[in-house]
């Protein structure tokens, strides 16, 4: 029986909600006041209570997901075309303060979401406005946001800075180096973690840049990474996303809708230790450069070979269908493995007993200035339970001998306990601060 | 169920309608009068002290690009080095008022490429002759006139209105100006004593906050307390580079703490961004 089944559902309802006068505006689906005066009956203020609690107006288009739940958003959510990543260091020494930072940005998300702005605007010209503005009358584009909280929040330099050491998972901690290991300090570790998927890169960074600034004074960009895939507008026949090798990416992942395989492998479940993070997942991330000028003076077979699949097709070398299951034991004629020894998928599945969600995004940063040629590469994001039983080991095998070595390098990485969802009232991180 | 809460809402929404459409314009005409009407009475006395402040530092700006020139027109570049720093800080300080003057502000502190070569004088050429070329010579021209125009802005600086939007407007822009210019050493790029700038800029708009503080605290204290808390914090940083009582080279900071400066600087700036807060009525 999965956990999840048994909790009731925490999807806020309109009786639940706090009344607040932009609420109702919200709710009405009004955006000003004239539109309501304009409304000649009950019955059609009531047709335009139908529409979805949005001020942009793009009601039909249901580009909504909603944020409150047992989990958070952003995890087993279809993945959207854009990311901004952020990692951050908290800079206050007070534990109160990390609490009202998620507090504050509890709120903000709530709002951003919806599609609605960080706050009212302001009728003092002499202040800022609180919202930064640059999703006016854009549709909230399915936006999500994804906190977590890395080791180094626990137990810092061997420190106990908030008091939280005793609440450290035993498996949020370091990531082992890995053969081959390139990291750069400035694209390692953090303290906190703020992953913004929306399908507009626009709407993405705005929430992301409205949630650094709230943290202004507590907490500091570490360091950002941003990310696309193919726009879903220009892939009507939604197709598994390639990245920037040319190969389809995703084919082979837990299925998001069955809960129970989700219980299994990706939400941290009650006798896993510490009850904070009941329900949450361990995000780990790495930033993996690719060689995309090398890739691409290599032969075609070379690079099916390198991941064990049909670049065109994304069947698994020697099958027909990109979701035929991946069969290793298959040979050609000369008795030689179809899918090589050192074949990504063939190392990444190894026993098939180690399965994560992986939820990559491509990334390009200009040129790389001391080669010359393009930094680019995939920002390799992926959630489990475990990190010891799932990524670590699979990433073992992977960096001893996995081909694609040759093409790529780990230049960052990071790993996160992304935190429970929350309920109406309540806030990211209730459980642990 | 769905039908009794749309109508519980539609019922609140109702009311609520009725009961803030007041509300809803009266702050707006509140802005408007403010920004049209006289400053509020009690800034009076803080707009007064603050244009006594500045009026004072373009004094002791007079007086030390004086003994700066002095320096430079006598040949002796070790005294004219060391009095470089320090002497721009009266300008740095009072900059909301001091860079009021469109004509004087690129005269006097204009970055090589800000203006015409041909129209380049101030305190930065003379700063490239000092550090790049290592020289007085051919300088004294430029000394005389940097005089000149610093007696002119003192002269001018008698004519100016400080209204509480100066103040406001200038705290944050002096932090900007740090954010964008100092923190990237870009301000002193021969002699590399941006921290002076630097360290200036924040105390002029430590000053202002200082001024403000009593009736910012009236209005929210909290907003106040925390302003206090991140000027000390930039302080300190400020203070932990400081060698034999001076500020080390721009070019001795490592990256790491360019960062924590620069985010301390943001840390500090966004709740001073607030101070508009003393305008409401
Ligand atoms: C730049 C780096 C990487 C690229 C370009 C890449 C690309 C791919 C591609 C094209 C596939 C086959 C299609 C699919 O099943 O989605 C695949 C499969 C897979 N990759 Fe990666 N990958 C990268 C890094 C990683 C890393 C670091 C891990 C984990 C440690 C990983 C784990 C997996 C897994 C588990 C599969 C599915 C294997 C299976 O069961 O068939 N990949 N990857």
């Amino acid at each position: 029986m999965s956990d999840s089944s048994k909790k009731p559902d925490k999807e806020p309802t309109f009786l639940d909600k706090q009344v607040t006068r932009r609420n109702v505006l919200k709710y009405t689906g009004i955006g000003s006041l004239g539109a309501l005066l304009g409304a000649s009956s009950l019955g059609g203020v009531f047709a335009m209570t139908n529409q979805a609690p949005s001020k942009t107006g793009k009601a039909d288009k249901n580009e909504i997901i909603p944020f409150y739940g047992e989990h958070q958003a952003g995890i087993i959510t279809e993945a959207q075309n854009n990311v901004y990543f952020v990692s951050m260091d908290v800079i206050t020494t007070k534990k109160e303060e990390v609490r009202l930072l998620f507090k504050e940005w509890t709120e903000a998300v709530a709002l951003m979401t919806a599609g609605n702005p960080v706050g009212e605007p302001s009728t003092n010209h002499y202040m800022p406005p609180k919202d930064t503005g640059e999703v006016m009358g854009l549709s909230p584009a399915n936006l999500t946001i994804t906190f977590g909280v890395g080791p180094s929040l626990f137990v810092l330099e061997g420190k106990d800075r908030f008091g939280l050491k005793h609440k450290q998972p035993k498996e949020l901690v370091d990531l082992p180096k890995f053969p081959f290991d390139s990291l750069e300090k400035e694209w390692t570790g953090g303290d906190l973690c703020v992953q913004a998927c929306a399908d507009d890169p626009q709407v993405a960074f705005h929430a992301v840049r409205n949630l650094v600034r709230i943290a202004r004074g507590k907490a500091t960009i570490r360091w950002a990474q941003e990310g696309f895939q193919r726009s879903k507008q220009s892939d009507p026949k939604q197709e598994t996303p390639r990245n920037l090798f040319g190969f389809k990416d995703g084919i082979v992942n837990p299925d998001v809708k069955n809960n129970q395989e989700m219980d299994k492998g990706i939400w941290v479940q009650p006798d896993d230790g510490p009850n904070w993070l009941e329900g949450g997942s361990y995000l780990i991330v790495r930033r993996i450069q690719m060689y995309i000028e090398v890739w691409d003076r290599s032969t075609l077979k070379d690079q099916e070979e390198t991941f064990g699949r049909y670049r065109e097709s994304g069947a698994p070398l020697g099958q027909k269908l990109e979701m035929d299951p991946v069969n290793l034991e298959l040979k050609d004629q000369s008795g030689k493995l179809m899918i090589p020894e050192n074949a990504h998928v063939r190392l990444a599945k190894g026993d098939g007993k180690q399965v994560i969600l992986r939820r990559p995004y491509s990334y390009t940063n200009g040129m790389d200035a001391k080669t010359g040629s393009f930094d680019a590469g995939l920002l390799f994001i992926c959630f489990q339970r475990e990190p010891s039983k799932q990524f670590i080991p699979m990433q073992q095998r992977l960096a001893k001998m996995d081909k694609l070595n040759e093409y790529t390098v780990h230049k960052g990485s990071a790993i996160f306990a992304c935190l429970p969802g929350t309920s109406l009232g309540g806030f990211i991180g209730e459980t642990l601060f | 169920m769905r039908m009794f809460g749309l109508s519980s809402v539609l019922l609140i929404s109702m009311s609520l309608l009725f009961g803030c459409s007041a509300n809803e314009q009266s702050p707006k005409k509140d802005t408007k009068s403010k920004e049209t009407a006289a400053p509020a009475a009690d800034l009076e006395d803080v707009t007064k002290a603050y244009r006594e402040f500045a009026i004072g530092e373009i004094s002791q700006f007079v007086k030390a690009t004086e003994e700066f020139t002095d320096a430079v027109k006598s040949g002796n570049i070790e005294k004219a080095k060391e009095l470089y720093p320090t002497a721009r800080m009266y300008y740095e300080r009072s900059e909301p008022i001091a860079e009021v003057f469109g004509d004087l502000d690129p005269k006097i502190d204009a970055r090589e490429g800000d203006v015409p070569e041909e129209e380049w004088t101030g305190y930065h050429r003379i700063e490239k002759g000092l550090w790049e070329e290592n020289t007085t010579k051919g300088y004294e021209e430029y000394a005389d006139q940097l005089l000149k125009d610093t007696k002119l802005l003192r002269a001018k600086v008698e004519t100016v209105e400080v209204t509480p939007d100066v103040l406001i407007t200038g705290a944050v822009d002096l932090l900007n100006e740090v954010s964008t210019s100092k923190v990237t050493g870009e301000e002193d790029r021969y002699s590399h004593t941006d921290l002076y700038d630097f360290a200036a800029n924040v105390q002029g708009a430590e000053k202002i906050y200082e001024l403000l503080q009593s009736d910012l605290a009236k209005k929210d204290q909290a907003l106040s307390e925390k302003i206090g808390e991140h000027f000390n914090q930039v302080n300190q940083l400020l203070e932990k580079h400081k060698k034999d009582g001076k500020y080390i080279l721009y070019t001795e900071l490592k990256r790491p703490e360019i960062k924590e400066l620069s985010q301390a600087i943001d840390a500090l700036a966004e709740p001073l961004s607030q101070l508009g807060i003393v305008m409401e009525g």
